[in-house]
């Protein structure tokens, strides 16, 4: 990729050119149809200061490369075991790695010849995940699409994120930020003026619950989104709807009341899925919410036109 | 759609297919007697023998009248070309799928008629006869396949002549270009003499048959007691007397003109891709104007007009075909295609408010022929395509979505004239031509990556170990893959000439032996050429040759390039012994090739180049080789069902792909090998420089769910925006879930509506065979969300 030219920062120009600003990303996901306007590319950054409890990207929570490994996909052909240089793989009817030994270095990925065994994260520069990115710019142009960073939290990598903000901007590549806003507020409110677009998480109004089920309070998300709301026009809330934990009247009641008076309108309600699940013991963790069914469309419906009575654009789905 | 069109399209869908043989009975007859003193004037009297004494029908509550066969789904056959055994008609009557019913009275006609005349004089004894053991060793293994074996040169479109003219105004012309005739310095004087005789008296052929439906109508009108249907039968009979001899002076002439037309086109041969109207939105648009003005039509009348035209075409299944054939188009459909929107010779934009009916009436009528496209120019508004995409959301498969600013470049490329490349258009399946002016004519499938298998294997076609190739050296020799790539690019030179010489004989024996005196008069220019259809009349004359399987081809050279010559990791021998054994022992190569090799639909570079060598050598083989009507051999990428049919003639493929398994198809990726969603396919195939081609087919399947609301049709059609910047030629969507379609395979039965786009066409999907039934739900599902664990890296 060429060098960016026009209207770049001085302070970007130095840090795209250099190659040791690298973010840790999961994935890029092109044709993505539901994270902002128009066709668009979403980048997953990995690592996030929550772990909620319905997280449908739990390859996202951790900011470090992990090794996965899917049973379904696998032939049994023990390449892995072979390949490994740090002997941290032994055969038990299946590869087992040891996670003490494993360096992580992504060998036996490479071997496997389907894929059971892969890694998930990956370090890139700025110009690699532009070069990404700029592929699917004739969409973008036709569409009124862009960039989605999503996650983990992409704030959390707040100088590749930066960085990724600045070349899009001399590009002129629309761009949205998918945060939970647990951020520093400072970050939040230099890098707000930089992104076109929020998609900000609000799960919960009780911190107490909140702090439960996302394994954090709450205070801090609110005040940040507050504190955006003053000098960002353009914040979509997006709230998982997760039925028996965030689905009741007095929830919606201080969220309607939250965000009229923070000057928020537009508010999408995401139905909880259980698509997610089966990732879970891929990663060795625990799926908390198995079994839980997603919420009737019915309810949903009911939902949007709770918050619409109050004034607010919303959107099932989002 | 109202009572009348109800009725009509039920009756439509409920008739069988059945074998008729009147017309060749009739035919049979008329040769046995016949003493014409040239070919082209003995093939314009047997037209009129035919259109003279062949039953007429006109059903209850028809306005648009004229049927091929004696009733609908009469499908007469065509014994000048192929005379079927009484085995054939066995298969025909009893094969599973696409079958023809065949009666006691056909079978004794065809054994005691039909074949002791025909037996050896038919077109495809001729053929079979006059190509070299060469080119039969190399159609026996399923290189190429040879379209006029079995069904006459068609290919084309109709321009607006019909609609300025009648057959008596075209007569009159053919009476000038007689005129002109200088016997003394043209030596071909006599023979466009006899030509242009027989294209005069091929008009009256269908002047007789108009003139006959006249009659019979107004003797049905003098049975009938019903006031309401007396007066329909004789403003039909009305409508007959006008045309096709006289121009059409209002909107429902202007139909049934096209549709003797039609009829007349596929009763003289059984011309491939039928025959099609072209921009039937822009031929109709002056009568709809006219009639709305003055008050003698409205919306509602022109569009039962319209619909009952829709049966007419859905009454005519494809001429029934057997063995090769039968593999490479397996399918009632025959390919007449309407095109919308587009382009006006003056370069605005076509769309017009028939344009509107039109799609209107593919929406209602839901009906496998004929099939519709809508031109899409950068000119074009949003609406059209909007409107369009509404009826491809419903999932059936129609209409199939063109480049009109690509089309133009194209044949402009070409060297066709601004104005004529405007007024084309695409028929067929996606091929690009100048409508009413051009004979381009698709000779056969050739399979890519057959190609590479002969060429693995030195020669041999390891599926009959005889050598049908040239020597290119063992590959366990090569050092280099540039090495691998001249040994595959001389065999595909090696077979490229024996497809061409065989296609050169075959446009003379066509030429010679069965001119086609009526389509003549259509297309200009024969008349002021004083030449036939076949033999250069035309004012543009392409030959065709289709490339099939790029994808497979793409992918199997990628994963040689990168496993054994970049890599190293899997060594040409073992390779070779892993393809040589199905895979057999060879599970894991098997996996490392088709999970972690380069592949074509994925926006990769390293895969992406190969693909635009393998297009570039097919391209620079056959591209501008003079054919022998004047014009030019060209190439285009589309493979109907023959991807099926190659794919069962091609061993394991280094892409991973097992023996027998089906190609790609179209220009496709591999099906499963795209795993970076729609933009990255598009991408891909936008590395293919279509504007080369004379067209280029690219299937897409989506799920419903992504496709639902105003946005989903929004991002829909920036997606096909975008695949056109980038000069696409056409993309088609098949938007089904899998699961649906597993069900339908299991219960097929509850399943009979169900219709899906199978390549360049839409098909019921119970009447597919399983191989590609199996092959359709293969093809990639674009989930909006593809999980991200699930994501294969490769590389």
């Amino acid at each position: 990729m060429e060098i960016a030219s026009a209207g770049v920062t001085r302070t970007a120009d130095r840090t795209q050119l250099d190659p040791n600003v690298k973010g840790l990303i999961f994935d890029v996901m092109r044709f993505s149809l539901h994270d902002g306007p128009g066709i668009r590319t979403t980048v997953f950054l990995k690592g996030c200061p929550l772990g909620c409890w319905w997280c449908h990207n739990p390859e996202g929570l951790a900011s470090e490369p992990e090794v996965v490994y899917v049973e379904e996909r696998c032939v049994r052909t023990g390449e892995c075991v072979a390949a490994c240089p740090h002997h941290a793989i032994t055969w038990h009817d299946g590869p087992f790695r040891d996670a003490s030994i494993c360096q992580k270095c992504g060998t036996c990925a490479a071997a496997c010849p389907t894929g059971a065994t892969q890694m998930i994260g990956r370090w890139v520069t700025v110009q690699q995940l532009m070069d990404e990115l700029s592929r699917d710019l004739v969409f973008f142009d036709e569409s009124g699409g862009g960039a989605t960073f999503s996650g983990g939290e992409p704030l959390l990598q707040s100088q590749f994120l930066e960085a990724m903000l600045d070349a899009c901007r001399a590009r002129r590549i629309h761009t949205v930020v998918e945060t939970c806003g647990v951020v520093a507020r400072e970050t939040l409110l230099r890098l707000s003026r930089k992104i076109d677009l929020f998609l900000y998480d609000v799960k919960l109004m009780d911190s107490k619950k909140h702090r439960t089920y996302t394994g954090a309070a709450n205070g801090n998300i609110l005040q940040n989104l507050r504190a955006l709301a003053r000098v960002h026009a353009n914040i979509i809330v997006r709230m998982p709807v997760i039925p028996g934990i965030n689905d009741d009247a007095e929830n919606a009641e201080q969220l309607a009341r939250f965000l009229k008076s923070s000057g928020i309108s537009r508010l999408d309600l995401l139905p909880y899925h259980p698509s997610g699940g089966d990732k879970y013991g891929r990663l060795h963790r625990v799926y908390r919410l198995s079994g839980l069914k997603p919420p009737p469309s019915e309810q949903m419906q009911i939902m949007a036109e709770r918050f619409q009575r109050d004034g607010l654009a919303v959107r099932v789905g989002g | 759609m109202n009572e009348r069109v109800l009725h009509l399209r039920q009756q439509s869908l409920d008739a069988k297919p059945w074998v008729s043989i009147e017309r060749a009975a009739l035919l049979t007859e008329f040769y046995r007697s016949s003493k014409e003193p040239s070919v082209p004037v003995q093939r314009a009297e047997a037209l009129k023998y035919l259109m003279g004494h062949k039953t007429i029908w006109i059903g209850d509550g028809e306005l648009i009248v004229g049927e091929r066969g004696p009733a609908p789904k009469g499908t007469p056959t065509f014994p000048e070309i192929c005379c079927h055994s009484m085995d054939d008609f066995d298969v025909l009557d009893q094969r599973e799928k696409i079958s023809y019913r065949v009666d006691e009275e056909a079978r004794k006609t065809q054994q005691e008629q039909v074949i002791p005349y025909w037996h050896g004089r038919s077109m495809r004894d001729l053929i079979f006869r006059e190509m070299t053991p060469a080119w039969k060793d190399a159609y026996e293994a399923g290189m190429f396949t040879e379209f006029m074996e079995q069904r006459a040169p068609g290919h084309t479109a109709l321009g607006d002549v019909i609609y300025r003219m009648g057959l008596v105004d075209l007569k009159a012309k053919i009476e000038q270009s007689l005129k002109r005739l200088d016997y003394c310095s043209d030596s071909e004087a006599y023979d466009k003499e006899q030509e242009l005789k027989a294209m005069s008296i091929a008009a009256d052929a269908l002047i007789i048959f108009a003139r006959r439906h006249a009659e019979k109508a107004e003797q049905l009108a003098e049975s009938k007691s019903d006031p309401a249907r007396k007066a329909e039968l004789l403003k039909i009979a009305d409508v007959c007397r006008r045309v096709p001899a006289h121009a059409p002076r209002d909107f429902w002439e202007a139909l049934q003109a096209y549709w003797f037309v039609h009829l007349g086109v596929v009763t003289e041969l059984n011309t491939w891709d039928s025959f099609s109207p072209g921009r039937l939105d822009q031929h109709l648009a002056p009568f709809y104007g006219k009639g709305l003005a003055d008050g003698t039509l409205s919306p509602e009348t022109a569009k039962e007009l319209l619909e009952c035209l829709w049966v007419k075409f859905n009454n005519q299944p494809a001429p029934p075909k057997v063995g090769v054939t039968a593999a490479e188009s397996g399918t009632y459909t025959d390919f007449c295609n309407i095109n919308n929107g587009g382009l006006k010779a003056d370069g605005s934009d076509g769309v017009n408010d028939v344009t509107y009916l039109i799609l209107d009436v593919v929406d209602e009528m839901h009906l496998l022929q004929p099939s519709s496209n809508i031109q899409l120019s950068k000119k074009s508004p949003d609406r059209f395509l909007k409107r369009a995409l509404e009826i491809v959301r419903e999932g059936w498969g129609q209409p199939s979505i063109f480049n009109a600013d690509t089309v133009v470049e194209e044949l402009m490329r070409q060297g066709k004239l601004l104005a004529d490349a405007r007024c084309g258009g695409t028929s067929g399946c996606v091929e690009t031509g100048a409508f009413g002016k051009e004979a381009y004519i698709l000779t056969g499938y050739f399979n890519l990556p057959k190609v590479l298998e002969i060429t693995l294997n030195n020669g041999v076609d390891p599926r009959t170990e005889k050598r049908i190739g040239i020597e290119t050296g063992d590959p366990r020799d090569f050092s280099s893959f540039d090495e691998l790539r001249d040994a595959f690019r001389a065999q595909l030179h090696h077979f490229i000439e024996v497809k061409i010489r065989g296609n050169n004989v075959i446009e003379r024996l066509y030429a010679e032996q069965l001119p086609a005196p009526f389509l003549s008069l259509l297309i200009n220019d024969c008349i002021a050429r004083g030449k036939d259809y076949n033999n250069g009349g035309p004012r543009y004359n392409s030959t065709y040759i289709m490339g099939v399987g790029p994808g497979s081809c793409t992918d199997s050279l990628a994963a040689i390039k990168w496993h054994v010559f970049d890599r190293g990791d899997i060594p040409m021998p073992e390779l070779l012994e892993a393809l040589s054994r199905n895979f057999e022992d060879h599970e894991k190569t098997r996996l490392l090739l088709w999970n972690k090799s380069p592949k074509y639909g994925n926006d990769d570079e390293y895969a992406d180049s190969v693909l635009q060598w393998v297009f570039d050598a097919f391209y620079d083989d056959v591209n501008e080789r003079p054919n022998t009507k004047g014009g030019q051999y060209r190439v285009n990428y589309l493979s109907t069902t023959c991807h099926v049919y190659f794919g069962s003639m091609t061993g394991a493929t280094p892409d991973g792909r097992r023996a027998w398994e089906p190609l790609s198809d179209g220009i496709s990726p591999v099906q499963g090998a795209d795993r970076f969603g729609p933009t990255a396919v598009i991408k891909s195939a936008a590395r293919m420089d279509h504007v080369k081609t004379g067209g280029t087919l690219l299937n897409q399947k989506f799920t419903p769910q992504l496709l639902e609301g105003e946005e989903g049709l929004d991002k829909l059609a920036h997606l096909v925006r975008s695949y056109f910047k980038l000069d696409g030629h056409h993309i088609q969507f098949n938007v089904v879930t899998a699961a649906t379609l597993r069900e339908a395979q299991a219960n097929p039965e509850k399943y009979r509506d169900l219709i899906v786009r199978v390549a360049g066409y839409s098909d019921y999907f119970c009447d597919l065979t399983k191989a590609l039934q199996d092959e359709i739900i293969a093809r990639t599902e674009h989930a909006a969300f593809a999980p991200a664990l699930t994501a294969t890296q490769i590389s």
